[in-house]
């Protein structure tokens, strides 16, 4: 046995993917394209809300979709049904999508002709919340079957969106969930946090959602650049 | 959930330093994580010892210092330490404020230092 020394180490696990993200945020902002960090549970209607939002904006702006499914390409055909283009990134098991392969994603995309990208991020609201994917927003979706304590349980995801899609409003007659407990749950974490009452089913409050995208992108868009 | 990755940084990076001060062998390493995060310690100690087995830091025993969360109060600015299950119902203690906290701290992922020959 040789002597023990201990040695200062101090480095952050995440600092690589942070400063990729900040990095990527930049370039995205010079080439005037924004992008949205979609993240929600399995089937609170991530691809549904895009699908809703493609049609209120298509004829607006240029968008196109990176997929993140961990091993099915199912998502990205319904999305090219809309003329839309869309990658598809197989995460192989992995659990959230990190810059690495964002990146990957935006290869393939002819990012300086786009206005809007859309990540659909892996379907879970514990691992995405942690890992920064370089985009401008992130917006997460609630469905009204998942239960109005989800804040409670994933706070960091709630604490870390710009928005908040509460998807299904058609199924609230049918069920317990109290929006107004939610809604106070939610401002709690994030008192600044934009909240939209939304059925993708109906189309029921997809309009409001969507101009205030549309808004946020050319507010953002027209911001000049440092 | 994601103690894969996270296990694959912390191992780039205490090879780094273990090269930098020419370490013979690594015995522990000291990390320090949020109470935020729902990282697994023992998940973490499963996946370091199958990707450090042919390395220096082979064998070493990871201990992790979880760090509280702090929210801080939007209205006086009071720290407030909390538990996880305590985040969504929060009342100042100052001001009796019951909204508009920031977090402080609690989502950290760190590597403090590390024990080597």
């Amino acid at each position: 046995m040789g002597d023990i020394k201990l040695i200062e180490v101090k480095e952050d696990i995440l600092a690589d993917n942070d400063a990729a993200a900040a990095e990527l945020r930049e370039r995205l902002k010079k080439e005037k394209t924004f992008m949205v960090n979609l993240m929600a549970s399995p089937g609170a209607g991530k691809t549904s809300l895009l699908l809703q939002t493609i049609t209120a904006l298509k004829n607006d702006l240029r968008i196109s979709v990176i997929e993140a499914d961990i091993d099915s390409i199912v998502d990205a055909e319904k999305i090219a049904e809309t003329g839309i283009q869309s990658i598809q990134l197989r995460t192989g098991g992995f659990c959230h999508l990190d810059v690495s392969m964002v990146k990957k994603g935006l290869e393939a995309l002819d990012t300086d002709s786009l206005d809007l990208i859309f990540i659909e991020n892996v379907g879970n609201l514990v691992c995405p919340a942690e890992f920064d994917t370089g985009a401008t927003i992130d917006i997460m979706i609630l469905s009204i079957p998942e239960g109005d304590d989800k804040p409670l349980k994933y706070p960091l995801m709630f604490s870390k969106c710009h928005a908040l899609i509460v998807n299904k409003m058609d199924y609230l007659s049918l069920s317990d969930f109290n929006v107004d407990l939610m809604e106070k749950r939610v401002r709690k974490l994030n008192p600044d946090i934009e909240i939209f009452k939304v059925s993708c089913r109906t189309g029921e409050g997809i309009n409001s959602w969507a101009k205030w995208l549309k808004k946020t992108v050319a507010d953002s868009l027209a911001e000049k650049n440092p | 959930m994601h103690e894969l990755p996270v296990t694959e940084r912390v191992l780039d990076i205490v090879l780094k330093h273990a090269e930098k001060n020419h370490v013979r062998k690594i015995v522990s390493i000291t990390l320090k994580v949020g109470e935020l995060s729902d990282l697994e310690s023992e998940w973490i100690q499963q996946y370091f010892d199958y990707l450090s087995k042919d390395t220096v830091a082979g064998g070493a025993v990871l201990k992790i210092e979880r760090v509280p969360i702090v929210l801080k109060c939007g209205q006086c600015a009071e720290s407030i330490t909390i538990r996880k299950d305590q985040l969504g119902d929060t009342t100042c203690p100052k001001c009796s404020a019951t909204g508009n906290f920031s977090i402080e701290s609690g989502r950290e992922y760190y590597i403090k230092e590390m024990e080597a020959e």
